[in-house]
């Protein structure tokens, strides 16, 4: 169990953490969610004591990190960096690392082979690729067969295979019991892996729920409609009592009604459609809409969507507001209109994430 | 339940309940030790034995202080030595040498901060002062090993092959040369745990040892700085190793010298352990 209480840090004029209060629970994966520059990882680097908070407090099963006597089997982290010296051969990055904490040599070769890195493990670890540089660190956070991990971006370079193994990793170490904190940019990839969602942006936290309830109060589900007959079919919604919402492109949108129905609608009036196709929006664009306003980094193109400008009325209002109880579930934010329906037992979320 | 439900995998594998998990927490078969000292100096160990920079910088130490040495001791006659230590010739390469040893003091802490590695050091052990106490320790033993080997090597050919008639003994300078020139990678080493930068740390350090020797020569000109000068003649790292190795035995065998390198040495490693435990990494 890791608790934050409070936890701020400030680099000269920069809020990197901005009095963060949340807490990581064991048994679960904790998704760690947030854009770029949000502070992901400057809250992790506290959470292990690399850097000292401004203010606020952080604890591990009540104690400090510097306190903690046997930390590699208390904690196993991976940071974004390649945090490690590469002249040194993979083993003997393992080995220092294992002799810090008094773990059995044998246990080197035991996570090596975990990560599949036994054939290369007298190799120097500066000629290793992005994704084996990815699982040497995970090895190194495996090393202490520790009760709470952490990864910072751990699908960083991995390939397709990687990306599912470290996903059933961490699932399986959360049903040990451990506590598993991951972070990610991507949303797709935590709905496939996370138990809880912890989102910040801009160093503030706006939100803390449980996947379940994310995915509840985000995938809404809408039917597209394109008629020539635009205003005839209008009319008809409207004396249907069905409400349209008029979308870009001569398009209307209708929540809560299935396209059956409406189909039938337009058929009995003699509407010719040329489009009428049930949409859900995906969580990656919720998660965008969420964070619209604390992304900092914004790419500038003109062919690139912007999630933040293209025709989303209802933008969040004050971060903060959102997402923290149930209740507010039901004023859902609108998500622009994309990505065409899941097929039964697939989704339309992180399908280019879905292998095997 | 009407919620639309993540893709199979979770499906397959249904995730335990969050609110359901406290209380329930892992615990490992591997036993639990507590860590100590002794953990870091292993650690340490292993750390400078398996990186190439440490044979690099020890090989030409070698190179320069046994090849140098022999070189001059083959060119030089019996007579040389009735009031010097068989030594001597390794103060030559000393001279070079301790270049060597400043270079591997500073890369000792200073490469885990350039690839990040010093992160991963830290999370392992957090207690910061443990890993800096190890590093000393261990870069010490090694530096001085290797350093009064190498002397050591030097003195015994240069004896045998001028039959050690010699009438001053050379056990002492070298241990004395052995220290010093540890001592000087040990503030090496501290600067570079200050200053956290390779190129910067060595250039410093060469700073250190260069400065005093080249300055002195321009001090001289001017008669207010001429104390200051002569001062800095008398106790620079070429001057002091020179009176360690009785090349200059006109005031002292280098007692006070290594004294002040001592104290210079102290000073820097206590601003190292008050910086690392403020700073973040
Ligand atoms: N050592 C530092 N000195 C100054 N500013 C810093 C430092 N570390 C981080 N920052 C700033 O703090 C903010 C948060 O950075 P952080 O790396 O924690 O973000 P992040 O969420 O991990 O981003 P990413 O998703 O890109 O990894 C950024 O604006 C960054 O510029
Ligand atoms: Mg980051």
């Amino acid at each position: 169990m890791i608790e934050l209480e409070g936890l701020t840090k400030r680099y000269g004029e920069k809020m990197a953490v901005n009095h963060l209060t949340f807490t990581v629970r064991p048994g679960i994966v904790t998704g760690f969610l947030g854009p770029n520059g949000a502070g992901k990882s400057t809250t992790m680097r506290m959470m292990l004591g690399l850097d000292r908070p401004t203010a606020g407090d952080v604890r591990i099963d009540g104690q400090h990190y510097d306190r903690l006597k046997d930390p590699l089997r208390y904690i196993g982290a991976l940071l974004d960096a390649k945090a490690m010296h590469g002249g040194r051969s993979a083993f003997n990055h393992l080995l220092c690392l294992a002799q810090s904490n008094g773990i059995p040599r044998g246990r080197v070769d035991e996570v090596l082979d975990t990560v599949g890195l036994t054939s290369v493990a007298r190799k120097k670890a500066k000629g290793f690729s992005l994704g084996m540089g990815q699982r040497l660190g995970i090895a190194g956070a495996l090393l202490g067969d520790p009760r709470i991990l952490m990864f910072d971006e751990p699908v960083n370079g991995l390939d397709p295979e990687g990306i599912h193994w470290i996903r059933n990793l961490m699932k399986s170490l959360a049903a040990q019991g451990r506590t598993v904190f991951v972070s990610s940019h991507l949303m797709s990839e935590m709905a496939l892996t996370a138990d809880h969602l912890v989102v910040i942006g801009q160093g503030r936290l706006l939100a803390d729920t449980s996947m379940a309830d994310f995915i509840r109060q985000n995938s809404r589900s809408y039917v597209r409609l394109r008629s020539p007959q635009r205003e005839r079919l209008l009319d008809v919604l409207h004396g249907a009592g069905v409400t349209a919402v008029e979308a870009g492109g001569g398009t209307l949108e209708v929540d809560g009604s299935k396209s059956e129905y409406l189909g039938e609608l337009a058929a009995e009036h003699g509407i010719v459609l040329h489009e009428l196709s049930p949409q859900q929006a995906s969580l990656e664009e919720a998660f965008m809409q969420l964070t619209a306003e604390s992304v900092e980094y914004h790419a500038h193109s003109g062919t690139v969507d912007d999630p933040g400008a293209d025709g989303a009325p209802g933008a969040p209002g004050a971060p903060g507001a959102w997402g923290t109880g149930p209740a507010e579930g039901a004023s859902r934010p609108p998500g622009p209109p994309q990505s065409p329906p899941p097929p039964p037992g697939s989704s339309s979320w992180g399908s280019d994430w879905k292998k095997g | 339940m009407s919620t639309p439900q993540p893709p199979t995998h979770q499906q397959a594998a249904p995730a335990p309940n969050w609110q359901a998990a406290p209380g329930t927490s892992y615990v490992s078969p591997i036993p639990i030790t507590r860590t100590h000292l002794g953990h870091a100096l292993a650690s340490e160990w292993t750390k400078i034995k398996s990186v190439r920079s440490t044979m690099w910088t020890l090989g030409v130490f070698l190179l320069l202080v046994v090849g140098v040495g022999l070189l001059v001791a083959v060119n030089t006659t019996t007579e040389d030595y009735t009031e010097v230590p068989y030594t001597i010739p390794a103060f030559f390469g000393l001279i070079l040498g301790q270049i060597c040893l400043i270079t591997l003091g500073v890369l000792v802490v200073s490469s885990e901060y350039g690839t990040g590695m010093i992160r991963t050091t830290f999370t392992a052990s957090p207690q910061r002062y443990r890993v800096l106490t190890a590093k000393l320790i261990i870069f010490f033993v090694v530096a001085f090993a290797v350093s009064a080997f190498a002397i050591g090597l030097v003195g015994l050919f240069t004896s045998s092959l001028h039959d050690g008639e010699s009438g001053t003994p050379w056990g002492r300078s070298v241990l004395m040369g052995a220290l010093y020139v540890s001592l000087l990678g040990v503030l090496a080493l501290a600067v570079g745990s200050m200053l956290r930068h390779s190129a910067g740390a060595i250039t410093t350090m060469l700073g250190v040892v260069l400065v005093p020797a080249i300055l002195p020569a321009f001090l001289m000109l001017s008669d207010s700085m001429r104390t200051i000068g002569e001062k800095m003649m008398e106790y620079n790292a070429p001057n002091a190793l020179a009176r360690i190795f009785e090349l200059d035995t006109d005031s002292g065998t280098g007692g006070s010298q290594l004294a002040l390198l001592a104290g210079v040495t102290a000073a820097a490693i206590a601003g190292a352990y008050a910086l690392l435990e403020k700073r973040d990494v």
